[in-house]
């Protein structure tokens, strides 16, 4: 792997940059792996590179249907934040936080990520409660998490309109300071670099079509590229998480609903901030290239239809208008959907499965970008160790017959 | 935008309607026999069917009658709505076009 350098970099501008090595290989499928991940998203890709890094296991596949980063990676509004209510989210999501801080030197990539802050928008007397309970509990927890007033708020963005037109006052804010953004496709290419470096091998345009499945353990992968023999096998593949356990024989709680985004034409920088209002599903920020990118709310039905519904677009447009008045002339490049796997708790399911050597990462719902980090490093822990890590143990399939739910349901600071 | 056929009202724009999820879930016949795992089952796994799936819609907007959809999760073609209690149309759950 040439490692990318300031010196590199001269010396490729010598050769007018035509010299610069694949960052990846594209190797055909061995017949037989240590494991095999299903899915080569930011979690998959995340998952193969702490499995060879923090353990060792390198003899590993990564299996795409489409190609890396191609569904939900490349299509949130990558905004990154650890300031959820619950002890065992903050856990997960913070530890996934620090992993972001040093992820660019970690991966030899620059993954942009830009602690410009996240701010959650109260509207009413409710919401103000709520985000006074968030930010305590977000402090007990060691989370950096304050509360801004009407003027602080206005003094971060001038542009937003506080009354609101009188529909959705701003009544107060919390915000994390190290919350903030990064460049979606760039973390899918940097684990893939680094874990091909690794000894991973990454094949795309392979669907799973199948699992040999004997006495209740998984020996093998059926794809379109032929059968492989798997140790073991992590399934992250997001909205088509109940296909694949449909395929292995067993059920999961989860409904696969597009969640849906919009990016506008790109202006002069006019908001440095991330603004979030989970009570009008309504997420903004801007990108480098000046677009604004606008995250709405899920279609309120299952849906495998990568696109998001009319209605949602419709409430989320008029939320951003009467919010940011000077938005209104503002002229929409794309829309577009991803299919986001939500839990009836909200939270994810990230830990073993009925079927022995099987391992799923899955129903995180909207939650999924921020943590990518965080969940790699914990998934390759459960799959080498055939036990969850800490941090995961609560997020099991089994809390479902427990009833040890981790309700993140409105408490996550947005509405699922 | 779906058009929903409501069997009572005729056809109407999905923002009238709320959804309710998958359709035919059978409450455990004797709950107090039931085991934590069938219960798991009943109150939270469901099937997320990625093709032609029944589920269930109120007309929230309209006549407020509870009524069942069999609607394609992929293509969202409305294949046959019915009402609540009655048998689903016959079709081909399994297609996944």
């Amino acid at each position: 792997m040439t490692r990318y350098s300031l010196f590199s970099l001269l010396r490729n501008a010598l050769n007018y940059h035509e010299d610069w090595p694949r960052a990846w290989r594209s190797p055909e499928p061995k017949s037989s792996y240590d494991a095999v991940i299903v899915g080569g998203g930011g979690h998959g890709l995340a998952t193969a590179y702490y499995l060879a890094k923090n353990h060792g296991i390198t003899n590993v596949a990564v299996i795409e249907a489409g190609w890396i980063g191609g569904g939900n990676t490349g299509r949130n509004t990558t905004i990154v934040r650890s300031n959820y209510l619950w002890d065992e989210s903050t856990a997960l999501y913070e530890h996934s936080m620090k992993l972001w801080e040093g992820l660019s030197q970690e991966l030899n990539y620059n993954v942009m990520f830009s602690q410009r802050g996240v701010l959650n928008l109260a509207h009413n007397q409710h919401d103000l409660k709520e985000i006074a309970r968030r930010i305590s509990a977000n402090r007990l927890n060691g989370v950096d998490s304050e509360f801004l007033t009407p003027a602080e708020i206005k003094d971060l963005a001038p542009i937003i309109d506080l009354r609101a037109g009188g529909r959705y006052p701003v009544l107060g804010a919390s915000i994390q300071r190290r919350g903030g953004t990064a460049r979606h496709d760039a973390v899918a290419w940097g684990y893939a670099r680094a874990a091909d470096a690794l000894g991973v091998d990454i094949i795309q345009q392979c669907p799973v079509t199948g699992f040999r499945i004997e006495n209740g353990r998984v020996s093998a992968v059926e794809t379109a590229k032929g059968t492989i023999e798997a140790g073991k096998v992590a399934i992250a593949v997001a909205g088509h998480s109940s296909v694949l356990a449909k395929m292995a024989g067993f059920r999961l709680p989860v409904q696969s609903q597009p969640l849906q985004a919009l990016v506008s034409e790109p202006v002069k920088p006019v908001l440095d901030t991330v603004i979030m209002s989970g009570a009008i599903h309504a997420y903004i920020s801007q990108s480098d290239k000046g677009e604004l990118v606008i995250g709405a709310g899920a279609d309120p039905y299952i849906g495998y239809g990568q696109r998001g519904s009319l209605p949602v677009t419709e409430e989320t447009l008029a939320a951003v208008c009467e919010l940011f008045p000077m938005f209104r002339r503002m002229r929409m490049l794309r829309q577009w959907g991803g299919i986001v796997d939500t839990c009836p708790d909200a939270s994810p399911v990230l830990g073993m499965t009925p079927v022995d050597g099987m391992y799923i990462n899955c129903g995180w719902g909207t939650g999924g970008f921020k943590s990518t980090p965080g969940a790699g490093w914990v998934f390759a822990h459960t799959v080498a160790k055939n036990e969850p890590h800490d941090l995961n143990a609560a997020f099991s399939l089994n809390r479902f017959r427990t009833g040890y739910l981790i309700d993140e349901h409105g408490a996550a600071a947005v509405a699922h | 935008m779906l058009v929903i056929p409501c069997p009572h009202c005729g056809p109407r724009c999905e923002i009238e309607f709320s959804y309710g999820g998958q359709a035919h879930i059978a409450r455990p016949q004797d709950p107090a026999a039931a085991d934590d795992a069938t219960w798991a089952d009943y109150v939270f796994m469901r099937d997320n069917t990625k093709g032609v799936f029944l589920e269930r819609w109120v007309h929230s907007h309209g006549c407020r009658q509870w009524f069942n959809v069999a609607r394609h999760t992929v293509t969202y073609e409305i294949l046959a709505s019915y009402e609540t209690g009655a048998a689903p149309p016959n079709l081909d759950l399994e297609s996944q076009a």
